[in-house]
Parts: C-alpha cells; sequence; structure tokens
C-alpha cells in the first residue's frame, strides 16, 4: 500500500468514532433477539401471539426447528413430506401468504396444513427410513427459512407490526413510515413511466408502493406489490364524446395473479383486476384473415348484454395471422434473469429453470441463446449459444444461483450489448427479463430507463418481462417496462402457466406481426346514446394519437387475437344513464343503421408509416361461443373489480355463461376460469 | 470460554444452524470493526449507527445464506455494503418522489453541504466521492486487500485499482481547491 494511502488509513482511524456502548448493547441485543425469533426459540413477547387458534403451526415450527439440529435429522420421512409440501409451488403457495382472517376465511391455511399433515406418513419416529445424505443437506438449508415464513404465518395479522414496533425500534420507522409517505408519490413515476397513459386519464387510483428491495424490509412486510392500474371506464354520452380510442394490450399478467390470489384463498385486490388482460389471458379462435390480407382480421359482433337487457355488447375481436412456423426468422434470445437471493423460492427460480427447459425444446438450431443475470457479482453467464448445443445451455441454466444482493451494474445494458451482438439480418431479437421484482437493473432513474427501453425498441430489439412469485412483485414496473419495450408482461406462477407463455405461445410472443396497433371507435348518436369500454383503462390514448405515428402502442404477436368489449346503450332504451340536456338540441338525425365505425391503425413489423383498416359496425351477427365467453370473463373481471354496471348479475350467472361457452378449450385455460369464478364466489360470500 | 478461539467460520456455521451463543459471540468479535467500517461507508456518526443496526437487525436472516467458502469477514463486508446501498437508494427513492425529478440532486447537493460543514476535512472529502469510489475506499482503508474489494464489491480487482488511483486523484483535487480558496 502506498504511502499517501496509509496517511489517509492513519486520518481515517483517528476521524473513526468508537461505537457508543449503549447502541452497542442494543444493537447486540437486537440482533441477538431477531435471531432468536427467526429460529423460533424466542419467548413471544404477547403470549397470545402463538398460542390459541394457530398453534398447529408454533407445533410444526417446533418439530421443523427441532429436527433441524443436527443430529435429530437422522431421518423422518413426515419431514420429507413437510419438505415436499414447501418445496413445490402448490406447497409454497400454501404458505406464502398469511390470510389475514384466519377464523373467518373460506380457505383456513391451518386446516390445510392439518389436512395434508394427516396424509402424510405417522413416522416420525420410525428410524428404518433412512433419508439420504444429500437430502437431509438440502432440508437443512430449507428448514431454516421456512421457519420464518411459519413464523410469520403463525402470528395473528397485527402482531408482526406490533412486535416490530418493539423489537426493530428505528429500524422499524424506517419501513413502515417512509413507505406511508411514499405511498401517494410514485403516483408520478408510474405516470413518467407509463406512456400508455393519456394526460388526461385520471391518476388517483393509481396504487404504487415503491419497490423494496431490501431483504429485511421483505421479511417484515412481505406484502409490497404494486399494481398499475385506472379508475375503471366511466359510461360516456355519444352526443358529448363520440370517440373512443385506445392501444390494444396483450399482456396476461392481471389473470395470473388474480388466479394466484384466488387459489390461495383471498379475494384479488381490486387494483390488480385488468379486465383487458383477463379477456386476452385466453386465445380465441376469431376468423383469420385471409393471403393477401392484412396481418391481422377484425371481427364485430353486436350481442345483448348479460347483465343489462337494456343494453348490448360490442365485441371486436382482432385475429393475428399465424405464419407458418418453418417460415419463421432466427431466434436470438437473451435472458435477463434476477438472482438475487429473495429469487431462491420454488415457484421463482427453480421454477423458471423448469421454464426455460421446456421452452429449449422449441427452439430450432439455428437460434440462439444468452443469459445474463444480475444479481451478486455476475454478469453474462452464457455467451450467446446455438439452441442445439442443448448440453451448454442446460449448464448454464443449471448453475444459475440465488444469492446476494441484487447489485445490477448496467445488467439491463449488458443484455441489449449482447442481444445487438447477435443480431443479423432477418432475425428477430428479444431481451427476456425475468424478476421477483427487483427492477434494480442498473438504470435507476425510471425516465432514464423508459428512455433506454424506448430506444433499444426502436433499433429493434423487443423486451418481455416474465414475473414470478409473489410479495414483492412490481407490477406497475413489469407493466411500464413491457409496454415501453413493445413486449408482454406475463406473471408466471405455475409450469403450466410456463407451457402457455414459453411454448403454446412461442411463437406469437416472440414474433409481432402488426406493431403499435390502435384502435378508434367512432360512435353513431343517432344509433347509440351512451358507451362503456370495458377495460382498457391503461391503455387510453387521446383521440388526436391515433393518427400519430410517433405515439407508440401495444404489439400483436404471430397468431395471437386481442378482444375488445363495449357496453352500448342504444338510443330510446330504457337503461339510458344520462338525462339529456334542456339547453342544447338533441336533435340527432342521420342513418341508424351502423352503430359505430371502428378504425384500426397498425404497422407492419420494422415499418414507421402506420396503415388504416376500417369496418363498420352493425348488428345481425350473431354472437358465438368466442364472443360469449370474452364476454362472461368481461363480467367476471368487474365482479372482481366491484364494477356498479353489473345490477343483479352475480357469480351464478358468470358461472353458468362461462361454462355454457368453454368451447373445446383445448388446453382447459377456459375449465380452469370457470373454476376461479367458483373460488371466488365461495370467498366473496355470493 | 472455550469458544474464545473458535474460527469465525465455524461460528458461522453454528450460527447458521440455529446455535444462538455462536451468533451473539460472532456479533460481538466484528461489532466494533463493522461499526468503523460503517462510519467510513456513511461519513457520519448518527448514519453509521443507523446503519450499523439495519444490519444487525437484518444478520440473523442473512446468515442463513452464509455460505463457508466465504471469510466471515469478507461476507460481512458484503452484507454491509448491500445494506449502505439499499439505504442510499431508499432515501434517494424517498428524495426523489418528495421532490420531483429536477429538484432531487440539488437537494442532495444541499443536504451534503450542511452536513459538510459540520464534519472534517476527510470524511467530508469522502462524502464526496461518489458512492462507488467511497464504497472502495472504505473497503482499503480498512486493511481489505484489492482482491477482498473485488470480491466483496463484485467487480475485477483491476477495477479497484482504477477506483483508488481514481479516489486518490478526487481527494487530492479537493485538497488543492481547498487551499487556493
Amino acid at each position: 500500500m502506498s504511502d499517501d494511502l496509509d496517511d489517509l488509513k492513519a486520518a481515517m482511524t483517528i476521524a473513526t468514532p468508537a461505537p457508543d456502548a449503549a447502541r452497542r448493547a442494543e444493537n447486540l441485543a437486537l440482533a441477538r433477539q431477531n435471531f432468536d425469533t427467526l429460529q423460533g426459540s424466542a419467548k413471544p413477547l404477547r403470549p397470545t401471539s402463538v398460542i390459541g387458534q394457530n398453534a398447529l403451526w408454533t407445533g410444526v415450527k417446533t418439530m421443523l426447528n427441532t429436527l433441524t439440529s443436527k443430529g435429530a435429522l437422522g431421518a423422518t420421512t413426515a419431514l420429507v413430506a413437510c419438505g415436499f409440501l414447501f418445496l413445490t409451488p402448490t406447497g409454497q403457495d400454501l404458505l406464502r401468504k398469511p390470510v389475514p382472517t384466519v377464523g373467518t376465511s373460506e380457505v383456513d391455511p391451518s386446516k390445510e396444513l392439518q389436512r395434508t399433515l394427516a396424509q402424510a406418513p405417522e413416522s416420525f419416529t420410525t428410524p428404518e427410513l433412512q433419508v439420504e445424505e444429500p437430502e437431509v443437506i438440502f432440508s437443512d438449508e430449507i428448514i431454516a427459512p421456512l421457519s420464518t415464513q411459519i413464523e410469520q404465518l403463525a402470528a395473528p395479522k397485527e402482531a408482526p407490526r406490533a412486535q416490530s414496533e418493539v423489537i426493530f425500534g428505528r429500524t422499524a420507522t424506517l419501513g413502515y413510515d417512509n413507505e406511508a409517505t411514499l405511498q401517494a408519490a410514485p403516483q408520478r413515476q408510474v405516470a413518467e413511466l407509463s406512456n400508455a397513459m393519456p394526460s388526461g386519464a385520471s391518476l388517483d387510483s393509481i396504487v404504487a408502493a415503491p419497490p423494496i428491495a431490501d431483504d429485511f424490509a421483505n421479511m417484515q412486510n412481505s406484502d409490497t406489490e404494486a399494481y398499475a392500474n385506472a379508475a375503471a371506464n366511466p359510461v360516456k354520452v355519444v352526443s358529448e364524446e363520440p370517440v373512443s380510442t385506445f392501444s390494444i394490450d396483450v399482456d396476461t399478467a392481471s389473470y395470473s395473479l388474480i388466479r394466484s390470489s384466488l387459489q390461495n384463498g383471498q379475494l384479488p385486490p381490486p387494483d390488480a383486476v385488468r379486465v383487458e388482460e383477463m379477456i386476452n389471458y385466453f386465445p380465441y379462435d376469431y376468423a383469420g384473415p385471409e393471403a393477401g390480407e392484412a396481418p391481422f382480421r377484425p371481427t364485430v359482433t353486436v350481442m345483448g348484454t348479460p347483465w343489462n337487457a337494456g343494453t348490448k355488447l360490442v365485441h371486436i375481436g382482432l385475429q393475428g395471422r399465424m405464419p407458418a412456423v418453418a417460415d419463421r426468422p432466427a431466434l436470438n434470445l437473451v435472458f435477463l434473469i434476477d438472482t438475487s437471493g429473495s429469487m431462491a423460492d420454488a415457484n421463482k427460480l427453480p421454477l423458471l429453470k423448469q421454464s426455460f427447459r421446456l421452452m429449449l425444446d422449441n427452439l430450432r438450431p439455428e437460434d440462439q441463446v444468452a443469459i445474463v443475470e444480475y444479481a451478486g457479482s455476475a454478469g453474462q453467464v452464457l455467451a450467446p449459444t446455438a439452441a442445439s448445443d442443448r448440453t451448454t445451455i442446460l449448464q448454464a441454466i443449471q448453475g444459475l444461483g440465488a444469492g446476494g444482493s441484487t447489485n445490477g451494474q448496467g445488467g439491463l445494458e449488458q443484455a441489449y450489448a449482447v442481444a445487438a451482438s447477435m443480431a443479423e439480418e432477418d432475425e428477430v431479437s428479444r431481451v427476456i427479463l425475468a424478476t421477483d421484482g427487483d427492477f434494480n437493473v442498473g438504470i435507476d432513474s425510471p425516465d432514464a430507463l423508459k428512455a433506454f427501453i424506448s430506444d433499444k425498441r426502436d433499433s429493434g430489439t423487443y423486451l418481455s418481462v416474465l414475473g414470478f412469485g409473489r410479495g414483492n412483485l412490481d407490477d406497475a414496473t413489469m407493466q411500464a417496462l413491457a409496454q415501453n419495450g413493445n413486449g408482454i408482461a406475463s406473471f408466471i406462477d405455475t409450469l403450466s402457466e410456463a407451457q402457455k407463455v414459453l411454448v403454446d405461445q412461442l411463437t406469437g410472443a416472440l414474433f409481432p406481426i402488426a406493431g403499435d396497433v390502435k384502435v378508434q371507435v367512432e360512435f353513431n348518436p343517432a344509433a347509440v346514446a351512451e358507451y362503456r369500454l370495458i377495460g382498457y383503462e391503461t391503455r387510453a390514448l387521446r383521440r388526436e394519437d391515433f393518427n400519430n405515428d410517433a405515439v407508440d402502442a401495444g404489439d400483436l404477436g404471430a397468431g395471437h387475437s386481442v378482444t375488445a368489449i363495449y357496453e352500448v346503450t342504444p338510443v330510446g332504451s330504457d337503461a339510458v344513464l344520462n338525462d339529456p340536456l334542456r339547453y342544447q338540441a338533441a336533435e340527432v338525425s342521420g342513418n341508424a343503421a351502423e352503430l359505430g365505425f371502428l378504425k384500426l391503425r397498425y404497422k407492419e413489423p420494422g415499418e414507421g408509416v402506420s396503415k388504416l383498416l376500417e369496418v363498420p359496425i352493425s348488428e345481425g351477427s350473431v354472437a358465438n361461443a368466442e364472443a360469449q365467453f370474452a364476454a362472461a370473463i368481461a363480467g367476471f373481471g368487474q365482479l372482481l373489480r366491484g364494477s356498479d354496471y353489473l345490477g343483479d348479475w352475480g357469480y351464478d350467472q358468470v358461472i353458468d355463461m362461462a361454462t355454457a361457452n368453454r368451447g373445446e378449450d383445448a388446453f382447459g385455460y377456459r375449465s380452469e376460469a370457470v373454476q376461479l369464478m367458483r373460488l371466488a364466489q365461495s370467498l366473496s360470500g355470493h | 470460554m472455550m469458544r474464545m478461539t473458535t474460527p469465525d467460520e465455524d461460528l458461522a456455521t453454528a450460527a447458521a444452524s440455529g446455535d444462538g451463543a455462536a451468533f451473539a459471540l460472532l456479533l460481538d468479535r466484528h461489532y466494533d470493526r463493522l461499526f468503523a467500517f460503517c462510519f467510513r461507508l456513511t461519513g457520519v456518526r448518527a448514519e453509521a449507527e443507523d446503519l450499523t443496526q439495519d444490519i444487525c437487525a437484518s444478520l440473523p436472516a442473512k446468515l442463513q445464506s452464509y455460505q463457508r467458502r466465504a471469510k466471515v469477514t469478507t461476507w460481512l463486508y458484503r452484507v454491509a455494503v448491500n445494506a449502505a446501498h439499499d439505504r442510499r437508494r431508499r432515501r434517494a427513492t424517498y428524495v426523489k418522489a418528495s421532490t420531483g425529478w429536477g429538484d432531487w440532486e440539488v437537494s442532495r447537493t444541499e443536504t451534503a453541504q450542511e452536513e459538510a460543514a459540520k464534519m472534517d476535512w476527510l470524511t467530508t472529502a469522502m462524502q464526496r466521492l461518489n458512492d462507488d469510489l467511497r464504497d472502495t475506499l472504505a473497503l482499503v482503508l480498512d486493511d481489505m486487500t484489492h482482491a477482498q474489494a473485488a470480491e466483496i464489491l463484485g467487480v475485477s480487482e483491476g477495477t479497484i485499482s482504477w477506483r483508488i488511483s481514481e479516489a486518490k486523484k478526487r481527494l487530492k483535487d479537493f485538497k488543492e481547491k481547498e487551499d487556493v480558496a
């Protein structure tokens, strides 16, 4: 070490104060207390917090702790059974979310566990079954964090907060107060991030808590999810505002989030519900375009509204062309993977690895894959490798490990740089970001991030975002990133969801066939008095943006379909909500044969100038099962959002309607939706 | 008492598998050094106290991911650097959110200047270094080799050397400007 550094060091040593003795003792005690809490051996601050109706959890926790000590780890099949329960995604789900109202909830996790445990072999003390050595080590590593989860579950809802006030002192203030202060503030960030948000839209209902990457904060407050949403679209009067404009939305994350909530025994937060994403989660069999036509074909159907006899639904379905798969260009995929410590849960990194393998089987030899991770020290984990070299790729995937805090130095830049190095003429490059909500990807300011991604999008590299795990998921940022990157935000909660997103829809998700698809409907005041667009709140565009090619909008993937539904009230219907005005001429003349006029703008991939498609909206078409099912999902979404427009129409009706219109349902998506509706019905108590 | 000579790594492993006494001993052993390091990272006593508290509070959870292949000191420094990073980020988010983008840097600089007036030259100067340089300098001043600092910060050894020379250069600049003024 050089002399001047030695000087510095000496100066620094003098400048460094001795630690305050009192604080030292406090901090040591605090650490010890947290340690004990984590181990489960602490004397509870309130004797009531771990006994009583949750005593079972304490029992399990104590059992696990007892078994954790080296000697006792000998062999118990019950432990392995528990381990299985914790390690499977379903098991994780079971434990993940404390149900706030344990006593009244329909699905009581403690009962679930009790049932599961009852089914486990009764061999706590049977020594003859020797567990193999590696499994013991595995259990050893996995159990300690699990007992934390159980600890959280064991305490009644108020207990952790109360405890944290006592135990964590100043830290607690940091965690909670900052967050409370911040509740309102990030609206601005979200607004700036999301260019799909028109300046006129109400921002009031955007709920966005700041992403807190700190493990400790997560441990204390495990639910820091932020949702992007806006107030439900209101009813508009045609004579005042005849034109409705929005961008298509091909994301599906909202549906998966809702499914995950319902399967955990909780109704999703209303703000997590984006109706259009629920509708667009399902594949629909609309008529596709003929050869030589536009890359997608609009189908307009007018049908009766299930929940209101006085109104009609205008169902607009866009079906994208499915190019011959053999003709698809070579793919360059750069996976940007969050390997921060929080990704270690079974439903995050392990699920990602499994998903990745599924996808790999569907790539072609000429496709290339590269992997960049953005936690800890590593950067590029896998240099661009031909998809045919499965061994190398699989080894790289297997080697991904969650550990360390996020460093993220330039993770995103690196991923894009790798993508750029792979790009060749006529190939499609895409960065696929997989994360559980830590978006510390190396660019801190949301504005800079947005600018960066938009810029890269214009240079031809697309971005998709895959969300994993619950609790910390930053849905708002995911949305904003995917929208700015012309990609899809998907939430992967199960292997079958991974199958859907990465395998079944591989082609569509990865090959855009039409860019910046915008929809504009002009209603005919002679035929329609009022209208309401169901969903697409976060996708609204200004009327003039429709013809402005500089304004970004959603992309349509190969073979994908997009659905939008309006509820319209015909002139003269009893269901008209707004009275006519006294001082303005109510005289509307004109032909009432058309309800309105549908205009679509899109760009061919790689083109800068948009093309226009126009279709009149008129009655007379028959609503098939596809449109009916979409309408049922629209109803389901509105029920979950607590919409005012449904009247007495409820879960019984939506379940009947969805069940009757399941159609072929080759992959069981629609049957699953019916199951979710039934769950929601039970949970909502209707 | 018999454990006074037990190596750190054994204590950490024992603590990670639930030995409370080992954990207490380990933390006691390293607390003063940790606090001193936190002070170097933050340059402000109050901040250092808070940062140390953050680390102490979260250490039990973090310890569960401790793996024996890392030295405890190296691991602990990494935890500290990350905790400092998180604190800065939280603060930055808070300030950004409350004042808006344009004002953020201004307000940050002003706060820094106010605080700076109260402190001696060295800590002030270190505060004026950017986070990367300061973290690196704090480590190296704490007797970490460049290789160890590289491991802790997750960058290459060359980067550490570059940062140190850059930090020295800037400190010298500050000094010269100050002497002129």
